[in-house]
């Protein structure tokens, strides 16, 4: 029944949502390691929620297979919630009940015992360093501290694999590098993470492999930096001219760089050797605003693989 | 998978146990309040001029002897579709109180079940309220008025079951109001609580016993008085059941295409 260790804790193939005529998930392929921090990237709509929700074991799977710790959600969906720890988009923490009061009933849901609940939720609510609020009520605290709580009631269960459903949407800068260091801890003691994220950044700092999802498809896949090398160059080149100028200049550019996009405020020139194309766009006598030099990211590569028009 | 975990159902009431005994001050008021206000009113104020009428009562009895068992089944009428209605919105839709419910073992069947468990448990308590007011005001006449205590359950929940399959259904709060203001209302003014239904015109009095609340008001009233025949409790029982059994049944429908999709 559970898993072997050579097994994937997460196993999909071909595996599919529909909502009516809709496909949210269109047979996708995904293998999660045990102990690794896998991600979703993926604009609005994508269907990384819609996947998150079936390896969740709350969304029926349309078709194709999915296994999720050795097991079959459609037969083992409770045996397998017991073992996971859910960090939904919204949070869903009752606002009338204190931070510690919200640990308790969470932990009750699994069977745990009162005694066992206490204990742990005093060592949860240490560990994303909400002790001193442990008494007051949720409504008031801030969105980076409901985050944080969330997260420790996901933690109430010692699941062995923890899904966290794009967990700092909406946080300030400090609260999400808060977070990002607590989720770096666990993974450290070794859970196994999956999150979806349309934040570049986050995914840089926690994945260790990642697959980039468009239009209910996954259209990429592997680490940050194989993704980098594969879909951009290792240097960005960003030139600024007068902005009616720009579509001119990107014919004068081309030959700088393996790939030259405009954008409305700038020009950005994809090369190996960014010095190298800033120093030519120099010597052709082009009298740029300014000039900016700066290594690839996995964003670059997002707006390659998923374009920039907007999805709502 | 859609068959019902017991043992894990009892966690889901645990919490609704849990959540009430965190906010349970602004309801005990009106509790108490509700009853003793209404046999004061109506039972005595209302009741003395009824009494000393030329019909002397309600079928030879005291008007408040004859209200208060109807009341009890009202209230647990009210009680039953109140706490159908918005906790169960608030719970989809609000508070995603069941959201964070199926991220853990519980499931759907639970789910639901946990939280009518915990509506039966709230119209058993109210009505246990109800019953010893009742007895505070000489009102109950046969120890069998402790049977009428599951008979105001049964009517609670036949109420409650379809209307947590509505609120489960309906996508936002305006349909509570017309419930209210069309279904629940004018069951508790007609339904036999205040006078026999014999009184209405022959129409609306066909159609009286059709309804649910007549048969718990009737239900109770038989208890309370001593007079229940077993073939009318029988009836009434398997009417009110009905009604529990087809509304938990579309109730569960309704919560697996809202929370499982």
């Amino acid at each position: 029944m559970t898993e072997t260790p050579t097994e994937p804790l997460v196993c999909a193939r071909g595996l599919t949502k529909r909502f009516g005529d809709f496909t949210a998930v269109d047979g996708i392929d995904v293998d999660v390691r045990r102990g690794e921090a896998f991600g979703f990237l993926g604009p609005n709509g994508a269907g990384k929620s819609s996947t998150m929700r079936m390896i969740g074991c709350v969304s029926p799977v349309t078709s194709g297979t999915l296994r999720v710790l050795g097991m079959d959600p459609a037969a083992d969906g409770p045996r397998i919630r017991a073992r996971l720890g859910v960090v939904p988009q919204e949070d869903s923490l009752d606002l009338e009940l204190s931070v510690r009061e919200n640990l308790l009933v969470y932990g009750r849901y699994f069977g745990l015992s009162r005694r066992v609940v206490r204990e742990r939720a005093d060592r949860l609510l240490e560990f994303v360093q909400l002790a001193d609020r442990a008494d007051s009520k949720v409504e008031p605290l801030s969105g980076g501290m409901k985050r944080r709580l969330t997260i420790a009631r996901s933690l109430v269960n010692e699941p062995e694999l923890m899904l966290l459903d794009e967990p700092t949407t909406g946080l300030d800068p400090q609260a999400r590098h808060a977070l990002w260091d607590r989720l770096f801890r666990l993974k450290q003691q070794g859970v196994t993470l999956i999150l979806t994220t349309h934040y570049m950044d986050e995914a840089e700092q926690l994945c260790d492999r990642l697959v980039v999802m468009d239009k209910a498809r996954i259209v990429a896949e592997g680490s940050p930096r194989q993704l980098i090398e594969r879909y951009s160059t290792r240097e960005v080149v960003e030139v600024r001219f007068e902005p009616d100028e720009h579509d001119a200049m990107a014919g004068k550019l081309a030959d700088l760089a393996d790939r030259v996009e405009v954008l409305p405020d700038r020009l950005l020139l994809y090369t190996d050797s960014g010095d190298a194309a800033a120093t030519a766009v120099h010597e052709r006598g082009l009298h740029p605003i300014g000039v900016l030099v700066r290594r690839s990211t996995l964003e670059d590569v997002f707006l390659r693989l998923t374009g920039r028009t907007l999805v709502d | 998978m859609s068959t019902l975990n017991a043992p894990l159902a009892l966690r889901s009431l645990e919490y609704w146990i849990f959540q009430y005994k965190r906010t349970w001050r602004g309801s005990v008021v009106s509790t108490v309040l509700f009853p003793v206000l209404f046999l004061a009113s109506m039972g005595i104020g209302l009741g003395t001029l009824v009494d000393s009428s030329a019909s002397g009562g309600i079928g030879g009895l005291p008007y408040l002897v004859f209200l208060a068992p109807g009341l009890l089944a009202a209230t647990a009428m009210q009680t039953g579709v109140g706490e159908s209605t918005y906790p169960v919105m608030g719970a989809i839709k609000w508070f995603k109180t069941y959201h964070a419910m199926l991220a853990t073992p519980l499931g759907v069947p639970e789910v639901l079940a946990g939280h009518l468990l915990y509506i039966a448990a709230r119209v058993l308590a109210g009505s246990a309220v109800f019953l010893a007011v009742m007895v505070l005001f000489g009102a109950v006449r046969s120890p069998l008025a402790l049977l009428a205590l599951p008979a105001a359950v049964l009517t609670g929940m036949a109420f409650s079951a379809p209307v947590v399959a509505f609120a489960a259904t309906t996508e936002n709060d305006a349909g509570f109001a017309t419930l209210f203001r069309f279904v629940v209302t004018p069951l508790f003014l007609f339904g036999g609580v205040f006078f026999p239904v014999q009184q209405l015109p022959p129409v609306l009095e066909q159609l009286a016993y059709v309804t649910p609340l007549w048969h718990g008001v009737a239900l109770s009233r038989g208890l309370a008085l001593g007079t229940s025949t077993a073939g009318g409790v029988l009836l009434h029982v398997a009417y009110l059941s009905a009604w529990i059994a087809a509304g938990v049944w579309v109730a569960a429908r309704a919560y697996r295409r809202r929370l499982a999709v």
